[in-house]
């Protein structure tokens, strides 16, 4: 992989940091001439770069966290960056707010920024003009959008650019035609040109570059994926570790953040007993907030205590926790309509009972449909019911209508903790977190162990014909007659019943699905990802 | 995931409680108690006053809604001869109630409705909404589960167990509803029971049953049109009444019905107060009077007038905001035990304690007040608290009789700014009093155009403004009216003579038209002349002059009267004035909150490390803060790799001097588990969610940079 284009995009950085710098001496000539060296000796060095390295460096290229100095060492500076950071990173971190604020948005700044891009550009052109003038006649036309990305740091969109220029520049040395990829489509429109227009041009602008984005279906971000990375995906417990070596920065301070929200727990109390319910907003886990308030306040008192986050949680077991542990009633109920109203009925009757729900993540994926929203309402509007919860998503008040407001008669609190979401996160089913794979694995072999050795060879073979097909997004599975006839020919069946009974039982276990194509066949596949499988069938060998 | 926590039986908390909470923050600075009785019998008479206000309010849509009632089963009741004309029409009598798109007070607007009916009309009433009915048959089983239990209630509770179990037996149909109609009706016919005549005698022979669809809107067409059409068949045997509550328009009924159905229908309209007028009449009665004592400053006032107009046009909300106020003034201000009747103050002020006293110096307006006095008295009043006690207690009673007169020479002002054209101080009296509580109302430019408009105001709106004027102060309160009262009805008496000579003047304008006779050009130019040089060499005329010394008048009166509060020794006490905490707490913003969070973690967190200018953010925030950031320069989808290998480069970038310490392959771990749960925690707060599109993509959720 030649990464030209992840230098370039390094040196409009470091030449705009350069040109900040010496606007005073303005030098520029001699600053454009240090530029182009730069830009030719990195050309040539990091063709060589090995991609681990040059990946590793991009972030902070694009990042614009390296001294200037740096830029004329390109391919030193992994190297650099790893040996000896204290030196080049320690003194640029206390500037690099400023600088970038500088370059954002001072429109000096940018100016001097575009014209050194311009320059750029045709220096650029000048070095390549015989081969891709298509390219650059684009990028002139359109330098700020180039800019943007770099001043801004867009990681992926350089990257996607990167991508487009390896691909590119093996074009170039091929010798042929660069091809005539619009870019334009892409790219969105430039920023600061915005800044200039008035408010409502901004609005209508912004409003083009929504649907613009939004129009082609096609994606342009770079390919890779997480498997060819050297790190393999970590499971829950690892994680969790992992972060508790990791050190909590700026716990002091987020202490003094929650003591001063502690000091408003008599406060809550008043206003729950006035009738008010407590809604609790602000970037940071409140769960830590919310458990202290119980233990120094709620311990004498009835309370309930909801985690939303809990992937299972219903309104329903709210429900039945009240109707069977708080009001000891013991019975079914037909509907959650008819156990609210129970519930309803008893509070009126019944003065003594008081009753504090807190509910962890109120705007949790379980709780946040409307119905449940409308039960919650109605219950915590009851007069002795004090309801005191909290929201993380940025969309959570949209939950609420009117009259749903109205019910609940919130008072709201800004409880920003900067705790992290330890438990709220636990459960969320994340990309990056390896959990239903290592539970999938262990149920795959467990219950594969129980089966006969010819219920193992067909599952077997299902695994490893999927695992050939991996590569080819358009396949369906294996179809059943196929799949009969290599069984037969491993001799692990001898009529389509016996399999037809074999394939039942990994049915009823989910460990295959089946689905009928267009053409009436019946098609089977194992629903589990290809590494999980691989790593099955890896430990499969070694067991056999 | 619910857990519930009980403590032993024993140990559970008495209610006194909530005295506790209100203590407990204060214990320094004792009269908590006091504040929070003050706080609740304060509150709890506003909100008896309230009520009343709105069940005043109501009284007249209730008693048209009571007459159509009671008309539209009139007809049933002559069955004998209208009825059977009328056999063959099945329209059913529907109350169409417009109530506006404040839906947060229909609640209770149908609470005291069916109250009122219950009372007067017929027992058998359903309350049925939207969310409850989302079939017929839903709706047909609510509609007879609450039928037959308010027969229960008029009846009596013996028999519940009866009617419970065949509640459940009978299927939910119109007749078996109509078979319960009879039945109960023919009950209370042969019966004559004693406890059974003060109910029926209110109610008529066949009382109507009257169905409400609280939220018309919101019904499923369908649900609607089935339930129409099928009572419409049995109307002849249930005398049923619609009513409708519209939060729209009554269009709402033909766009949601077909004509084929909505002519089933004996549709007529019901309009209730508009809450801009029920609003005003709140804040009339609430604000606009000496009779609490508790005063809400003019951010306040403008945060929950906003808040109404802008959001909701709730009346139970401004309620609701009006009672924060409450509360957050007796709890957050010590010296607010002094906000209280007239009566108890003297009480209360001797009672201070020194802490309380050094409370009351500390406030800026007494400071203010101290420092106007002479030397000697100065010192007494920051040395001697019985001395200081005086002063405050003479201080709140001027502070009483400013209310006293400021009130009623607001409206006076009001009568006439109301009247003028493009209305420069506002049409509404909030507004002139909003802007009397924030400065000097007659520095303003609106009041001088005020004074400009009405010094060219005709004769007859004067008088009539100086009449409602009178009035106002006659019914005032204040003492010191009496004067003023003179005063205008001496200006009204000047008009009434005025009126009488300029009768008599007409007699010279007569004498003028003799003029006109003498056609000769000569001496028409020259009397001509004549009379313009008299005209502009001319006083004003009597009424001119007579209007200016209206206007100074009323302008004096303004002087003296509409001082803004916080010019007045001791406003903190009766004037709550944070803004502030109530826009927090009613009107909050979680949004931008989050926001300013993950650009600007120094707003919160105050290290110096995190302190940046403008909205850039440094490579020492909060994991969060710098995954936040740099998703915020993508597209619709983020690669995760690339995102990853973005984040890590920031943060090695920082923790440079550590990475040969450890090994860096352990290091690199441990970045990527910050990473991992960076980016699940940007996915819990809504702004990437997993994307099937691509593989190690997360779609973003959100557009630039909001």
């Amino acid at each position: 992989g030649i990464k030209v284009r992840k230098d370039k995009t390094h040196l409009t950085v470091s030449v705009k940091r350069f040109v900040k710098k010496l606007e005073n001496i303005s030098d520029d000539e001699a600053q454009e001439i240090l530029e182009e060296k730069n830009y030719v000796a990195a050309l040539g060095i990091c063709a060589q770069d090995p991609v681990g390295n040059g990946s590793s460096v991009s972030g902070s290229e694009v990042y614009s966290f390296q001294t200037p100095k740096c830029s004329s060492k390109m391919a030193e500076l992994a190297s650099e960056l790893a040996q000896t950071p204290g030196q080049s990173v320690a003194p640029d971190n206390s500037e690099c707010p400023e600088k970038t604020t500088k370059t954002l948005q001072s429109s000096s700044g940018r100016s001097w920024c575009r014209s050194t891009l311009a320059r750029e550009c045709t220096f650029k052109k000048k070095e390549f003009v015989s081969t891709t003038p298509y390219r650059l006649r684009k990028r002139l036309a359109a330098p700020d959008p180039y800019l943007e990305s770099e001043s801004e740091y867009s990681a992926s969109c350089s990257e996607e650019e990167d991508e487009e220029d390896q691909k590119e520049v093996g074009t170039v040395l091929s010798g042929r035609k660069t091809p005539a990829k619009t870019k334009a489509a892409s790219t969105p429109l430039p920023r600061n040109i915005l800044a200039k227009k008035i408010k409502e041009d901004k609005m209508s602008n912004l409003v083009e570059e929504y649907f613009e984005a939004h129009s082609s279906s096609k994606v342009l971000t770079s390919d890779r994926t997480l498997q060819k990375l050297r790190k393999k995906r970590l499971n829950q417990q690892t994680l969790h570790d992992l972060l508790k070596k990791a050190p909590l920065a700026y716990a002091a301070e987020i202490k003094e953040l929650n003591q001063q929200h502690e000091s408003l727990f008599s406060k809550w109390m008043l206003q729950l007993h006035l009738g008010f319910n407590i809604v609790l907003y602000g970037l940071g886990s409140k769960h830590d907030l919310l458990e202290k308030f119980r233990t120094s306040v709620l311990q004498d008192s009835v309370h309930l205590v909801v985690n939303g986050y809990f992937p299972s949680i219903t309104v329903r077991s709210i429900l039945n926790s009240i109707t069977e542990e708080v009001l000891d009633h013991i019975g079914t109920f037909r509907s959650p309509l008819d156990q609210l109203e129970f519930i309803i009925k008893r509070f009126k009757e019944d003065s003594s009972l008081e009753l504090y729900v807190l509910i962890h993540n109120l705007d949790s994926q379980m709780l946040r449909g409307e119905r449940s929203q409308q039960i919650l309402a109605q219950l915590s509007s009851l007069p002795r019911i004090y309801l005191i919860a909290s929201i993380d998503h940025i969309n959570a008040p949209l939950m609420w209508d009117q009259a749903k407001l109205s019910l609940y008669n919130w008072l709201w609190y800004e409880t920003t903790t900067f705790n992290p979401y330890v438990e709220e996160t636990s459960y969320e089913n994340s990309l990056l977190v390896q959990q239903s794979g290592s539970l999938a694995l262990s149920s795959l072999t467990h219950v594969l162990r129980s089966l006969t050795l010819n219920a193992r060879g067909i599952f077997r073979l299902l695994a490893q014909y999927q695992l050939e097909n991996k590569d080819n997004p358009s396949y369906p599975g294996l179809s059943f007659q196929d799949f009969y006839q290599q069984c037969r020919e491993a001799f692990l069946v001898n009529s389509d019943l016996t399999l037809r009974a074999q394939l039942t039982e990994f049915r009823d276990h989910k460990l295959i699905r089946t689905k009928r194509g267009a053409d009436g066949v019946e098609y089977l596949s194992i629903p589990v990802d290809d590494s999980t499988l691989t790593d099955f069938l890896e430990k499969e060998d070694e067991d056999v | 995931g619910c857990f519930v926590f009980k403590p032993s039986p024993k140990k559970r908390r008495v209610s006194q409680k909530t005295v506790n909470d209100f203590r407990e923050r204060n214990n320094d600075s004792g009269d908590a108690e006091l504040r929070f009785v003050t706080c609740q019998s304060l509150w709890n008479k506003i909100k008896s006053e309230t009520e009343q206000i709105q069940e005043d309010l109501n009284k007249q849509l209730f008693d048209n809604l009571g007459s159509f009632l009671r008309q539209s089963h009139s007809e049933f009741q002559e069955k004998t001869t209208k009825w059977t004309c009328r056999m063959k029409s099945r329209e059913i009598p529907t109350a169409a109630l417009v109530l506006g798109v404040n839906v947060t007070d229909h609640d209770l607007t149908f609470r005291s409705l069916s109250e009122v009916l219950q009372n007067n009309i017929t027992p058998y009433i359903a309350l049925l909404e939207a969310k409850d009915c989302p079939g017929i048959k839903n709706l047909m089983q609510k509609l007879m589960g609450q039928l037959m239990n308010c027969y229960i209630d008029v009846e009596s509770l013996e028999d519940e167990d009866y009617v419970q179990v065949s509640q459940n037996r009978i299927r939910c149909s119109m007749t078996s509803l109509i078979n319960w109609y009879k039945s109960v009706t023919k009950k209370t016919d042969s019966e004559t029971p004693s406890k059974k005549r003060t109910s029926s005698s209110r109610h008529l022979q066949s009382p109507p049953v009257v169905v409400i669809f609280k939220d018309m809107e919101s019904f499923s067409t369908k649900v609607l049109q089935d339930f129409i059409v099928i009572s419409s068949q049995h109307i002849r045997e249930l005398p049923l009444v619609l009513i409708f509550g519209i939060a729209t328009s009554p269009m709402i009924i033909h766009s949601l019905l077909p004509h084929s159905v909505s002519s089933l229908l004996c549709i007529e309209l019901f309009q209730s107060l508009s809450s801009k007028e029920h609003l005003s009449t709140i804040i009339d009665k609430l604000l606009l009077t000496a009779q609490f004592p508790f005063k809400l400053g003019e951010k306040v006032l403008q945060v929950l007038i906003n808040i109404f107009l802008y959001h909701d046009f709730s009346v139970q909300n401004f309620i609701k905001g009006f009672q924060l106020c409450i509360v957050e003034h007796f709890y957050s201000q010590p010296l607010s035990v002094l906000c209280c009747q007239l009566v108890d103050l003297k009480k209360r002020v001797n009672s201070l304690s020194h802490d309380q006293c050094e409370n009351i110096r500390r406030l800026p307006s007494f400071r203010r007040y101290v420092e106007s006095q002479v030397s000697e008295k100065q010192i007494a009043l920051l040395t001697a608290d019985s001395f200081l006690k005086e002063t405050i207690q003479k201080l709140l009673e001027d502070l009483h009789v400013y209310h006293e007169n400021y009130v009623p020479v607001l409206r006076c002002l009001h009568v006439f700014t109301s009247s003028l054209p493009k209305y420069p101080l506002g049409k509404q009296i909030r507004e002139l009093h909003c802007a009397c509580l924030e400065n000097r109302v007659w520095e303003t430019k609106e009041y001088e155009s005020c004074l400009q408009l009405a010094r060219m105001l005709n004769k007859s709106d004067l008088v009539t403004m100086l009449q409602q004027c009178v009035e106002i102060f006659v019914s005032s309160s204040g003492k010191e009216f009496d004067k003023t009262v003179e005063k205008l009805k001496e200006f009204l008496t000047q008009f009434q003579k005025l009126e009488e000579a300029f009768q008599e003047r007409d007699v010279s304008v007569s004498s003028q038209k003799e003029l006109q006779k003498k056609t000769d050009l000569y001496h028409l130019q020259k009397t001509l002349l004549e009379l313009k040089e008299s005209r502009r060499s001319k006083k004003l005329t009597k009424f001119e002059m007579l209007r200016f010394e209206v206007v100074d008048y009323i302008d004096s009166l303004v002087r003296n009267y509409l001082v803004p509060a916080d010019h007045k020794t001791l406003h903190e006490i009766v004037y709550f004035n944070t803004a502030s905490v109530l826009r927090g707490h009613l009107n909050a913003a979680p949004r931008t909150a989050l926001h300013t969070a993950l650009n600007n973690p120094y707003c919160y967190l105050k290290n110096q490390a995190l302190k940046s200018d403008g909205g850039s953010i440094s490579n020492k925030a909060p994991d969060i803060c710098i995954a936040y950031k740099l998703h915020l320069e993508c597209g619709r989808l983020i690669n995760l790799v690339d995102w990853l290998e973005a984040f890590s480069t920031v943060v090695m970038a920082v923790e440079g001097p550590n990475a040969d310490a450890v090994s860096s392959d352990q290091v690199d771990d441990i970045i990527h588990a910050r990473f991992i749960r960076a980016v699940s925690e940007l996915e819990l707060l809504g702004f990437i969610k997993p994307s099937k599109q691509k593989t190690d993509h997360v779609a973003r959720l959100t557009w630039g940079g909001c």
